[in-house]
């Protein structure tokens, strides 16, 4: 049969055989991300015969992906990831059900999402999501196959699997905006995500098949320099699980921050109200009302910016603003051309601006 | 006592150092989190979690081991 003989050196694998490869071919898994850590996972996943594979994307592929999203080539650039991948591992394996989400994953589409699948992939590159998925998860109760990278180190984990612990049980609190930075700010070498995407797939692999230790209740962390490779355990919080369990209406209901994924990083106002160290960069042409006075504002209009970056202080966070967050965007495309680093585009206009430094009392004085 | 301590990610860049060796005359991880806080002033503006024995404790746990491990989230895909 042409299906078995896809799947021989499986099925002559006593620990797989015709039930491992069956297990294989009636689950469903969701990979969120098809990136630097999904391109090889999925590739995986699809030779390895699972029944039906969801990937959910919206972003397109940039130059930059080549260096490590083995997926793609020069014909994809431009194109959405998630639509791309498919076309890709549909070719690798026609006999497989593949779905392709072309949009951003939100608090809004997840549960959703999440309920039609058995086991969700994380391979994003920001913590908005990654929160954003492993709560649903615990919502949906679904297990997480878990990896992230930084420059040279990774992690890789499984959360939510037998009542194991979830994310938050390790870290129980998203970091603010710029606390952590994400890839597309910092390096990565290219073989990497290759490396924690693989053992990623390996973990899902071993769920389906139900097979070996699953790394639940711990977390591996590997640095591709030292060749170190570090486990460690982690508790289950009950306390942590139930709150998101038993905010678990509202849970639609939450907006999406800043995802990194693009250039330009978009953020709100209030989480920089009450942070140091920020400068304000007002965008706007200089007969723009209102004005923002006697807070840590400079006005560099968006049209003569190039030739005023010395205004900009480079080792501060740069938050900038217009009269709606559309030129906000395109000062900071600008800036990261001329790299300056941690640079935010603050998605709401100054008049919002305005009522949100009234509300946080900052004494701040109008014109 | 003597202590080896491990950084992980983006300590690294704060301690300048992957692992060092320090000594040590606290009881409690506050005790030695407090000290590489003056030592290190950015170390506290970090995201992290501290493992001993390979497992991750809160920061009232009593010193046992002679390492102990520093390790940040991290984000990138």
């Amino acid at each position: 049969m042409f299906k078995m003989d896809r799947y021989n050196r499986h099925i002559i694998l006593s620990e797989i055989g015709h039930k491992g490869q069956k297990k294989l071919s009636k689950s469903k898994v969701l990979v969120v991300g098809a990136g630097g850590l999904g391109c090889p996972l999925l590739q995986y996943l699809a030779a390895a015969g699972i029944g039906t594979l969801g990937i959910i994307d919206y972003d397109i592929v940039e130059l930059s992906n080549l260096q490590r999203q083995i997926l793609f080539g020069t014909s994809s650039l431009g194109k959405n990831k998630a639509n791309e991948a498919k076309a890709k591992l549909q070719d690798l394996n026609q006999t497989i059900n593949i779905i392709a989400y072309p949009v951003q994953l939100t608090f809004q589409n997840a549960i959703e999402l999440f309920d039609q699948f058995d086991i969700i992939v994380d391979g994003t590159d920001n913590f908005e999501t990654r929160y954003l998925i492993n709560d649903a998860c615990v919502i949906t109760n679904k297990p997480l196959v878990f990896g992230a990278i930084y420059k040279f180190q990774g992690q890789v984990a499984v959360f939510n699997y037998n009542n194991g612990p979830s994310y938050r049980c390790a870290f129980p609190d998203k970091p603010k905006t710029g606390e952590v930075p994400n890839c597309s700010e910092v390096g990565v070498l290219g073989v990497l995500p290759g490396i924690i995407g693989t053992m990623m797939a390996n973990e899902l692999l071993k769920i389906v098949l139900g097979i070996g230790n699953i790394l639940s209740g711990e977390i591996r962390y590997y640095d591709a320099l030292s060749n170190l490779n570090q486990i460690i355990k982690i508790q289950r919080n009950e306390t942590v699980i139930e709150s998101v369990i038993l905010n678990k209406n509202d849970f639609q209901n939450q907006k999406m921050n800043n995802i990194c994924s693009s250039e330009v990083i978009e953020v709100s106002i209030e989480e920089f109200l009450n942070r140091p160290n920020i400068q304000f960069i007002d965008v706007r042409e200089r007969h723009e009302q209102p004005k923002i006075i006697n807070f840590n504002v400079i006005e560099i209009p968006l049209s003569v910016l190039e030739n005023q970056l010395d205004l900009i202080n480079r080792d501060e966070e740069k938050a900038v603003f217009c009269q709606s967050g559309i030129r906000s965007k395109t000062a900071v495309t600008i800036l990261k051309k001329h790299q300056i680093k941690n640079c935010y585009s603050i998605k709401e206009g100054a008049s919002e601006i305005i009522g949100y430094i009234n509300k946080s009392n900052k004494n701040a004085i109008y014109e | 006592m003597k202590i080896k301590i491990k950084y992980f990610g983006m300590l690294t860049e704060v301690t300048n150092c992957e692992a060092e060796i320090i000594d040590f005359s606290g009881v409690l991880i506050s005790d030695l989190l407090e000290m590489l806080f003056i030592k290190y002033s950015d170390l506290k503006d970090k995201k992290f979690r501290v493992a001993q024995n390979n497992e991750l404790v809160s920061v009232n746990t009593k010193i046992t081991s002679k390492e102990i491990v520093l390790l940040p989230p991290f984000s990138g895909g």
